[in-house]
């Protein structure tokens, strides 16, 4: 049924496990559909550096997702979000005609932790900061890890205000006591 | 290209020797067809009835109830089609239960479209229809009820004789699917009081491409093949004779050696039932806890999904089944494991194991030895095992394949 690379890489996936703080997360599927994709992503200056998965799903969605982390691993944000389904198939002899479906989850999987790390970014760069220590802040932090202060948030315009002022100092606009 | 151990014979059994002894002579120098009149054809002829004693001895039916057909997807569809076409003057109403095999369920589609209505049974957590439900779905316009002996995938065994004593009092037919119980349970066609019953050699140990539809004499039958008198009309066309003896020969050694089988096969099977819960945690297993067919054992492994089980398995020479969704060419879950409340989720982790008369103990220790690595190893990779190692629900979803990071 499935090509002897597709058993190798079933055999022993490359690249399995969680990274700690990940630059990018990426889930696709779930198991009501078949197969489930997790994959991490660690970004420097453009470059995948480290790519790592976990995999609910039959043998041929444990190869693609093996084969996609090898495919992305040291390439650049912009070469791997133009890894396509095809290539990940072609890359392993080919799949099943009915297993075609779980080489989309694979490229899909890795595109979302692009994605989520491009959003991650976009988010710091918009200058997220800290109103007590002006540290940078992570995207759903309500605690600020250097100095270690709650953060509220305005209802208005969403940036951090500190906690006792009665107006927003970005928008001006009043912040609600919650 | 044989497996060290064998745990599918739901989906087909080894060939008994003794039967393909009986069969080679028929695919070679006694090569004739039994509708010829010369002695080649006579004799061909007088096997195939020989083979028909044995069949309805396996059942205790009569000889002539016997109708050999080549599959048992093809006597359910001679029962079913074959049924409602003789008596559709009576009516029009069929009962099924939701757990049927595929070639009962299946045509309803094509029955609906010549004017036949349905209605599908359901089945409790074990898979049992309720008896009472099925006296209240019957009218006056039902003309049939096919449900079938036992389940193959979760090994459950109907109420048939309860189910058939409810039809007759009611005047419908009852047509019962055995091609699981056959082989593992003792049928008596007599003792269930059933009007159609189907049965398939490959389940006794008897070549593929024979089967027998049962029917209680005096029943009416619309045949779907038509142009010749063989099996009386009922299925015209020349018999596959070496597969037809096979069946024969096979039915007679399953009816001598069945209680021995049953023995075996259960002792087996509670092995499994006793020693994979100390080795696997968070097994569940299906079906009925007392009322199954020996031998049955199926299960789903959480956190594992069923195709990628059924690899590993096959690569230590272990052949099993799954009612994965992956492992099935529809690409859907198991209808069967759907219908007893098994969420999708789980029921992507099926596991079948059938076993047979010839597995040994060694083949259950086997088993017992290869699985908890494998299941391991596919559970480090699985995000749900990390989910649940992390204390959260494993089974919550967003629902769907989720794009929108892509579309942000």
């Amino acid at each position: 049924m499935y090509s002897e690379k597709v058993m190798e890489h079933f055999r022993n996936p490359r690249n399995v496990g969680e990274i700690e703080n990940p630059d990018g997360i990426g889930e696709v599927g779930n198991p009501v559909c078949g197969d489930m994709m997790t994959f991490y992503i660690k970004v420097e200056n453009g470059i995948i550096t480290d790519v790592k998965f976990k995999t609910f799903g039959c043998g041929a969605a444990i190869a693609v997702s093996s084969m996609v982390s090898e495919m992305a691993k040291g390439k650049s944000i912009e070469d791997a979000l133009k890894i396509t389904n095809e290539q990940v198939a072609q890359e392993l002899g080919g799949l099943p005609p009915n297993k075609l479906h779980c080489s989309n989850l694979g490229a899909d999987a890795l595109h979302a932790a692009i994605h989520d790390y491009l959003r991650k970014q976009k988010q710091h760069q918009t200058g997220c900061r800290c109103p007590y220590c002006d540290q940078p802040l992570g995207v759903d932090q309500t605690i600020c890890q250097p100095c270690n202060t709650e953060i509220h948030f305005c209802m208005h315009c969403g940036q951090p205000v500190p906690k006792n002022a009665a107006v927003c100092p970005k928008c001006g606009e009043k912040v609600k006591k919650e | 290209m044989s497996p060290v151990c064998y745990f599918d014979h739901a989906n087909a059994t080894p060939i008994n020797p003794e039967v393909l002894e009986a069969m080679m002579p028929f695919l070679k120098q006694n090569f004739g067809n039994p509708s010829s009149l010369h002695r080649l054809g006579q004799y061909a002829r007088q096997a195939i009835e020989t083979a028909r004693q044995q069949t309805a001895r396996l059942i205790n039916a009569p000889p002539d109830a016997i109708i050999f057909t080549a599959s048992a997807s093809e006597s359910n569809n001679l029962a079913l089609k074959g049924l409602a076409l003789a008596y559709r003057a009576k009516g029009n109403h069929i009962i099924l239960s939701a757990i049927e095999h595929i070639s009962i369920l299946e045509q309803t589609k094509s029955l609906k479209r010549l004017g036949f209505e349905f209605t599908i049974l359901d089945v409790d957590q074990y898979g049992k229809i309720n008896l009472r439900q099925l006296a209240q779905a019957i009218k006056p316009n039902t003309i049939l009820v096919s449900i079938m002996h036992a389940n193959y995938e979760i090994g459950t065994i109907q109420p048939v004789k309860e189910i058939a004593a409810i039809c007759h009092e009611k005047n419908v037919l009852f047509h019962s699917d055995g091609t699981a119980a056959i082989g593992r349970i003792p049928v008596d066609s007599k003792e269930i009081d059933v009007d159609a019953y189907t049965f398939s050699a490959q389940s006794f140990y008897g070549p593929k491409g024979a089967a027998v539809l049962y029917l209680k004499p005096g029943t009416r039958l619309t045949p779907l093949i038509e142009g010749g008198f063989q099996e009386r009309g009922r299925r015209p066309g020349t018999e596959n004779v070496a597969a037809i003896v096979g069946m024969g020969k096979a039915a007679e050694i399953c009816h001598r050696h069945l209680p021995t089988w049953i023995q075996h096969l259960n002792r087996l099977a509670q092995r499994l039932y006793h020693e994979l819960p100390t080795r696997i945690e968070r097994l569940v297993f299906t079906g009925h806890p007392t009322e199954r067919l020996p031998g049955v054992v199926s299960l789903c492994v959480e956190f594992v999904e069923g195709e990628a089980l059924l690899l590993s398995l096959d690569e230590e020479g272990i052949a099993v089944a799954s009612g994965s969704a992956c492992s099935a060419r529809t690409l859907k879950a198991s209808h069967v494991l759907l219908a007893i409340g098994i969420p999708h989720a789980i029921a992507q982790s099926s596991l079948l194991l059938t076993l047979g008369k010839d597995n040994s103990d060694d083949n259950i220790n086997l088993l017992l030895d290869r699985l908890p690595p494998i299941v391991q190893r596919l559970r480090s990779i699985s995000p749900l095992y990390a989910r649940y190692l992390r204390g959260e629900n494993p089974y919550e979803f967003k629902t769907g394949h989720t794009h929108q990071d892509k579309e942000n």
